[in-house]
């Protein structure tokens, strides 16, 4: 059984301007030490369809569908319920650690309060734990740095203090919210490097939501691309960087810049703007700014599956 | 290349941090920008390449003296700027302009578009007419890619790349010599931030611009830079051309960096190894003596500790600034 | 030189460019959008209008004067029958009437206290926030010193040295009142001097006066519109205050404040003297709060400034 299976997922925003449709009939799944990425630009709906799961909607937010977590659905669950899931068997990572950390607790306080409070130990039990803890995402002199607050450390260390929260509730499933985003690239690569490590250590399974196409390449198996709410392709990491099928992978693919491409390569951009979440159009939400639409794309285009769990939604049969 | 428009001369910009209370205050000086030089030449673009506290910014901000420097000289066009008075740097303004991180915050949220765009020209043409600054402003918003016919709306009725478009057709309505750039595609979507590199690319072509091209994404700079600069904590570690910084860096610090940008390639990003650097980017306040990346050098050698490297010209032609570039090779693709 | 993919994009680009102007909506809009959905401050806006127009036009259709003493019927319970539909007070003048006459000497301090302490408090604040440094230093020293005056004092002072006059007591009001107004745009200005496109504007060479029409003035004034719409009912409170100690306006003028004391004295006998003032001066006090917070709400300051 698949640790966390997603079917049907709808999020919506009440505005004053309208409804936004942040998520639309969004499905993934993903097992025990799987690393799962959900790739996509602003307004692709990754970062909602998480805070949907995990019950951290905004007020005016409304979700439909299901989230199966080892069965039971945390969509229909109370916050109570939720609360004790959060924490202890799900653990997030947000992008700024300086505004997820409490600025006024020491660190000791701030990391125990998860072990004390789920878990029952002792004060001086998850301390200890938490040292160890800090100790295992390379934080030197742990004693020391845990009895300081947030804002004496670098961003590096605040990520990786973010990192070890996370871990210490030993959870099944970790979900970071582009946890490098904010950091330095010199630095960046420590964090990534944890992450990487983290899928030998422990049996977690990883939700990675990120727009950056080259950390998604290092650390995860499989990848779902996003966009306009949607989920446009899906399959192994290799499938995706090497086999892109739909337009918009492969048009991201090659609007990155890259470091091993000829100096003077033109960057091939994808024309036009990000879809107006509170007018999509109707059929494929891509076809504005598909290089290969045809008439068929005002229809709502089938998601086709390839071999090997290689899927993407896109009326075109091979289109590499 | 044709003539040189700036030269810049041991540009250093210092910031007093009063610390403590009444009794005991501590003075901090935090040397944002420090000893920096280089020359520019027309229709040239340089890149500026740093991580944060590096002092991009206060750099690109004390080009245009925005901000007055502690030492060191600006020459625009053979005048030193910051022995101008108030007037005449203003007139100079018309020649040298700017492009901002944040497409969003830099538009004027109660102004219309055409407002935006054409503050300049009643800046500096005040008796212009109303239908020739109409004109004006369609011409250079087409220009930029955005339908005139937008030309009353407001900036939040835009996408960020479009804001972003905005601001660049500001800054060319005057058609200047210079565009300095800080970290215009930053807060872009990757998408997005290639047509608008694509866009400045094509402008500088067009209109024979020299551009210093500001970013903390080492990828983004390539495709548009001649030369490339790398600052690290206030100070020029590398200034070489594009070619050879991305094949064969001088400096250890640029080979790091090149060495940390992920690949969006899975292969290769899982081979990648590690940049090699230790420790933590240290304080501004409080910045390492002699070399100021030592403190995070796998190559100290204990002259470093001590002495400030110079920037200085190799025999290839590049400069850099350390002690050890000779014996160092940095070729990309050799081991270590 | 651009690429095929872009190209496909300037095609239907050339095309648009024939079609016409596309009209803007401003923030303003926007704002006004948004708060015409706050039922609140919607019904409210409706209910000071009525209060206005019966404050304004009440007393020129109602046949008693203000000051007339009606000797027939002294401290008489509201009735349809006597003509005094809510009744006299203990010498025989028309409650009804008082109470709107008095409106206006409350309303009319409410808005002028709150032009003059507007008029100064934008001046200084901008002034302040925009030069900072040393300037910015003693200017808002001086209005920390001021806050620390004590204000009923300060008063007193005026009205012993200077007599009871109405003109005093909007300037007394409104010279303390200001010192809010100027730190809050102080405030701003400090936010908004920081912002990007102001920095824009002086890359580009605009001066300094004209940074300051353009660019800073037009994003205070959704704060100080707010501020504003909150300032009234306070400083209505406040003469309403000073004429409850009987410091406020004098005979034979009223305000609503002067006819709450008049009342009080007769709660028992004629609790009517004191009711109907005041409940004029809940509704006047609880509407502008409504039309302020849904002005606070509609000009969201995370969208604009």
């Amino acid at each position: 059984m698949a640790l966390l299976e997603v079917k049907d997922l709808d999020v919506g925003f009440d505005t004053p301007e309208g409804e936004v449709h942040a998520v639309n009939q969004l499905n993934f799944s993903i097992e025990a030490g799987d690393t799962l990425a959900l790739v996509g630009e602003s307004g692709s709906g990754k970062t909602q369809s998480v805070m949907a799961i995990l019950g951290l909607l905004a007020e005016n937010g409304h979700m439909s569908g299901q989230a199966l977590f080892k069965g039971k659905d945390l969509l229909q669950m109370s916050s109570s319920e939720l609360n004790r899931h959060r924490g202890s068997e799900i653990a997030m990572i947000f992008q700024d650690p300086v505004t997820s950390l409490n600025p006024y607790l020491r660190l000791d306080k701030q990391m125990t309060e998860v072990l004390v409070q789920h878990r029952g130990l002792s004060k001086a039990d998850a301390r200890a734990k938490a040292v160890e803890m800090l100790r295992a995402v390379h934080i030197p002199d742990p004693a020391r740095i845990i009895r300081q607050y947030p804002h004496e450390l670098s961003g590096g260390m605040r990520q990786k203090v973010m990192v070890a929260m996370g871990l210490l509730g030993e959870p099944e499933l970790l979900i970071a919210d582009e946890p490098t985003a904010a950091l330095d690239v010199t630095v960046q690569v420590e964090v990534t490097h944890l992450m990487s490590a983290l899928r030998e250590t422990t049996n977690a399974a990883i939700i990675l939501i990120s727009h950056d196409l080259g950390i998604v390449a290092g650390i995860c198996d499989r990848v779902l691309v996003m966009y306009a709410g949607e989920a446009v392709e899906c399959g192994s990491v290799d499938q995706i960087y090497y086999d892109p099928k739909h337009p918009y992978t492969q048009g991201l693919l090659n609007s990155v810049p890259r470091l091993d491409q000829p100096d003077d390569m033109e960057l091939e951009a994808i024309p036009g703007n990000p879809p107006n979440l509170l007018n999509l159009p109707v059929g494929c939400k891509f076809r504005d700014r598909c290089p290969k639409a045809f008439d068929a794309c005002t229809e709502k285009p089938p998601m086709q599956l390839d071999e090997d769990r290689h899927a993407y939604r896109c009326f075109l049969g091979d289109t590499a | 290349m044709n003539d040189r428009v700036m030269r810049v001369q041991d540009l250093s910009v210092h910031f007093k941090l009063r610390e403590g209370g009444l009794l005991s205050a501590k003075t901090h000086t935090i040397k944002a920008v420090d000893g920096v030089s280089f020359d520019l030449d027309a229709g040239e673009t340089l890149g500026i390449v740093g991580e944060s506290g590096c002092g991009k910014s206060t750099l690109a901000r004390a080009l245009l003296a925005l901000i007055k420097p502690n030492r060191g000289r600006v020459v625009w066009l053979g005048e030193d700027l910051n022995k101008l008075d108030e007037e005449d740097l203003r007139k100079k303004r018309q020649d040298m302009q700017i492009v901002f991180q944040d497409p969003l915050a830099a538009l004027n949220p109660r102004m219309t578009v055409r407002d935006i765009i054409a503050e300049p020209l009643w800046t500096f043409y005040p008796k212009m007419a109303r239908v020739q600054v109409d004109e004006r402003v369609r011409g250079v918003m087409k220009m930029v890619g955005l339908l005139p016919n937008q030309i009353n709306r407001y900036p939040h009725e835009f996408s960020a790349g479009q804001c972003q478009r905005i601001g660049i057709a500001r800054a060319l309505v005057l058609n200047p010599k210079l565009v300095i750039c800080d970290e215009p595609v930053s807060a872009l979507d990757v998408s997005i931030q290639a047509q608008i590199v694509n866009l400045l690319k094509d402008l500088q072509g067009k209109l024979n611009l020299s551009l210093v091209f500001i970013a903390h994404d080492l990828s983004v700079v390539k495709h548009i830079s001649d030369r490339v600069m790398v600052m690290y904590l206030g100070r020029a570690m590398e200034l070489s051309s594009r070619d050879r910084l991305y094949r064969q860096p001088l400096h250890p610090y640029t080979s790091a960096l090149i060495k940390a940008v992920p690949v969006p390639d899975p292969k290769l990003a899982r081979a990648a190894s590690d940049t090699g650097l230790t420790g933590d980017m240290p304080s501004p306040l409080n910045p390492p003596a002699g070399c100021v990346f030592h403190s995070r050098c796998p190559y100290l050698i204990e002259r470093c500790q001590v002495e400030v490297p110079a920037l200085r010209r190799m025999e290839c032609g590049d400069w850099v600034a350390c002690h050890r570039a000779e014996e160092l090779d940095f070729t990309i693709g050799k081991s270590g | 030189m651009t690429k095929q993919a872009d190209r496909r994009v300037i095609d239907p680009f050339e095309a648009a460019l024939e079609v016409s102007d596309v009209r803007g909506s401003s923030p303003w809009e926007h704002a006004w959008h948004r708060l015409q959905k706050n039922r609140a401050a919607v019904y409210s806006a409706f209910i000071m209008a009525a209060m206005f127009l019966m404050v304004v036009f009440g007393p020129m259709l109602i046949s008693w004067e203000p000051d007339f003493t009606d000797w027939d019927y002294t401290s008489t319970p509201p009735s349809i029958a006597s003509g005094h539909w809510f009744g006299t007070d203990a010498v025989g003048r028309d409650i009804l009437v008082r109470t709107l006459s008095g409106g206006r000497i409350s309303l009319m301090v409410g808005l002028v206290a709150t032009l003059v302490s507007l008029l100064i408090g934008i001046s200084y604040g901008a002034t302040a926030g925009y030069f900072g440094g040393v300037v910015d230093r003693i200017m808002m020293r001086i209005v920390d010193i001021t806050y620390a005056l004590p204000f009923m004092f300060f008063v007193i002072l005026l009205m012993v040295v200077f007599g009871r006059h109405i003109l005093l007591i909007f300037v007394a009001i409104g010279a303390i009142n200001w010192l809010d107004m100027a730190r809050i745009v102080r405030g701003q200005t400090l936010s908004l001097k920081n912002t990007e496109f102001v920095e824009a504007a002086k890359a580009c060479g605009v001066s300094d006066w004209d940074i300051i029409r353009r660019h800073i003035t037009p994003n205070l004034l959704g704060v100080v519109i707010v501020y504003v719409t909150l300032t009234i009912p306070q400083v209505i409170l406040v003469e309403s205050f000073l004429s409850f100690l009987g410091l406020g306006v004098q005979e034979p003028l009223s305000s609503w404040g002067a006819l709450v004391s008049d009342g009080a004295q007769d709660m028992e006998s004629a609790p009517w003297t004191l009711i109907v003032p005041s409940v004029f001066l809940t509704i006047t006090l609880y509407c502008f709060n409504y039309i302020g917070d849904g002005l606070r709400d509609a000009l969201d300051p995370k969208d604009h400034f």
